[in-house]
């Protein structure tokens, strides 16, 4: 508060206090029921009137989910994709970022904006080519194929955040590696890479929650559940066990709880680059 | 761009542009290394990128073009505007248009308030802001899969969280708009977070100093945020709303997985009836003008909003 009497600002305060506490138990809801569900036993999932905390809490859901339904397996797709997706969006979008940050060559205003086309169109809008391509490329029901589309498709946002990060990196510490002889990938590597790791690290997180929570296009290429990532998994599951709630559930609450942490753990990152407009509703 | 005068020759190819103003020096062997650097450096994304974003941007169009035939080696039948004079007699295109239309109507203005709303509480000096501002994040890095199962079943008719606590009995997901307002329900719970942290940086970088004068004027904390905080942070709400609105007419996920854009298609929206068309019906000319329309629908809300949001004064 700008002005005002003490016992004024801690009455405001208390209020404060009071309506974020009340949003937040609504909106904490669904998450808490979600968690109460999957510990209960699948025969009481549904009882009338509801109960938030179960009665015989019981882990045979996790267990259940883990082992025979193949949840484990998903859960290791699912990470193996989105690892290799970071790392490969990673490495491809900083050396692009670096090369509009600090070059000048024919073509890269056009470029540059073809790059900004990509960052507009939504991603459904070229999902039917995608998968034509995909086929022809023989990308279909493979995880490979998921990490190159999802490489490709983070590409843009990617390179466009790195790029006006690199642009503030003075110029005098490149020019002085220069005078020492130091090719372009030298100081990439030695410099321009270490000096961006905040920035890095917000792409990396950014990139690696995409991949992991995609949906839509792994529903639409792949088909054989030995290759299901998590999402695919929890949704085709629920089609065909509308009744096994408390399975759907624990697979949720396990796919749920890594994106969770990572959030959690670099919380400033994230706050950080949402600010710059990093990530999309 | 300030000591550039001292070192034009490294500078120069470094890529500053003070040096574009000069005439383009002689290709020396050093600059055509750094040429073929850029192209190095860039090659292997761009070309990706191109595969992969480009290549299908202009394959949309040409495929919606055609009764696109799926079996290899057969032709397909050039159409030309066909599909799209399909669509605007299609009642689903436009039924599919109107749902995604209210479900942007509802979930967009309620996200921008509630965001407001709770960025200006967060907005001061107090405990667990931090928390507080985790906990309202919870559900933007929640995935979609996830909180549309989970919103299936709270709305349950018969045993489900809502109507069993409310003491309701009421067919949600069984009717168009009831529907209609779980899927919106959903988005808001999802978008709130988001807004509120976009809002909450906007807010905390307007200047204390406008604030403070505007305290000494005898303004009490409302006008003050009327008069001081919202014309301050005016493009980031524009920013937020144009977000908003394009991610409201791309809501997919919720209504593939609550609904199916039943019953009875009453609440199909664009893109899941897009997907039905191409991926269930195999009909990929169709489905790619669908997606092709409403892309340039999304292009001219933006355009539109943009617009409207840059002079402020005139509106009145």
């Amino acid at each position: 508060m700008v002005v005002g009497n003490p016992g004024r600002a801690r009455a405001i305060l208390v209020g404060r206090l009071a309506l974020l506490s009340l949003g937040a138990v609504v909106l904490m809801i669904p998450f808490i029921y979600m968690v109460a569900t999957s510990f209960k036993p699948n025969t009481l999932v549904l009882e009338i009137p509801p109960q938030i905390i179960p009665h015989h809490p019981t882990i045979a859901n996790y267990t259940s989910a883990w082992t025979s339904n193949r949840f484990g397996r998903y859960f290791l797709n699912s990470l193996f994709v989105a690892i290799a997706t970071t790392a490969a969006a990673l490495l491809l979008s900083s050396m692009m970022a670096y090369a509009f940050a600090r070059f000048r060559f024919p073509g890269r205003r056009v470029l540059f904006g073809l790059l900004l086309i990509g960052l507009m169109v939504p991603g459904m809008m070229v999902l039917i080519p995608q998968f034509l391509l995909a086929k022809q490329l023989l990308l279909l029901n493979s995880l490979w194929g998921l990490i190159v589309f999802y490489t490709g498709g983070n590409l843009a946002l990617n390179t466009f955040l790195l790029r006006s990060f690199f642009q503030d990196i003075p110029f005098e510490l490149e020019e002085a590696m220069v005078v020492d002889g130091a090719g372009p990938w030298t100081r990439f590597w030695r410099l321009i890479l270490p000096l961006s790791r905040p920035a890095l690290a917000i792409v990396a997180i950014f990139t690696f929650l995409a991949s992991w929570d995609e949906f839509t296009w792994a529903l639409t290429t792949i088909n054989d559940p030995g290759k299901y990532t998590l999402p695919i998994a929890i949704a085709l599951f629920e089609g065909q066990h509308s009744t096994s709630w408390g399975l759907v559930f624990a697979a949720s609450t396990i796919a749920v709880v890594p994106a969770i942490a990572i959030f959690v753990v670099f919380q400033r990152q994230f706050i950080s680059g949402l600010a710059s407009g990093a990530l999309k509703a | 761009m300030t000591a550039s005068s001292s070192s034009t020759s490294i500078s120069g190819f470094l890529g500053r542009s003070v040096t574009s103003l000069r005439p383009r020096p002689r290709v020396n062997p050093r600059r055509r290394r750094e040429l073929a650097a850029a192209y190095l450096f860039l090659g292997p994304g761009f070309l990706l990128f191109a595969l992969i974003i480009l290549y299908p941007i202009v394959r949309a169009f040409q495929i919606s073009l055609y009764r696109w035939s799926i079996v290899p080696g057969t032709a397909s039948t050039f159409l030309g505007l066909h599909n799209y004079g399909r669509a605007l007699h299609d009642p689903l295109f436009w039924r599919g248009l109107e749902n995604a239309g209210f479900y942007m109507a509802v979930t967009v203005p309620a996200q921008i308030v509630l965001g407001m709303a709770v960025a200006v509480l967060l907005n001061a000096h107090m405990p667990a802001r931090a928390f507080f501002r985790a906990i309202y994040y919870l559900p933007v890095v929640t995935s979609w899969v996830v909180v549309s199962l989970l919103f299936r079943y709270l709305f349950i008719t018969d045993g489900g969280f809502i109507n069993g606590e409310l003491h309701l009995n009421i067919d949600w997901l069984g009717q168009r708009w009831t529907a209609m307002l779980v899927l919106s329900i959903l988005g808001i719970w999802k978008g709130i977070g988001w807004s509120m942290v976009i809002f909450l940086g906007a807010l905390q970088s307007v200047p204390r100093e406008l604030h403070e004068a505007a305290a000494v004027d005898g303004a009490k904390a409302l006008r003050r945020f009327r008069a001081v905080s919202l014309p301050a942070i005016r493009p980031v709400i524009a920013f937020v709303t144009i977000l908003l609105v394009i991610g409201g007419f791309n809501v997919f996920i919720s209504v593939y997985l609550i609904t199916q854009g039943g019953p009875l298609d009453e609440t199909q929206v664009l893109l899941t009836y897009m997907y039905r068309e191409a991926f269930s019906y195999l009909d990929f000319g169709y489905g790619s003008a669908l997606a092709f329309v409403l892309t340039l629908i999304v292009f001219v809300l933006a355009l539109v909003q943009l617009r409207l949001f840059r002079r402020p004064s005139e509106a009145v």
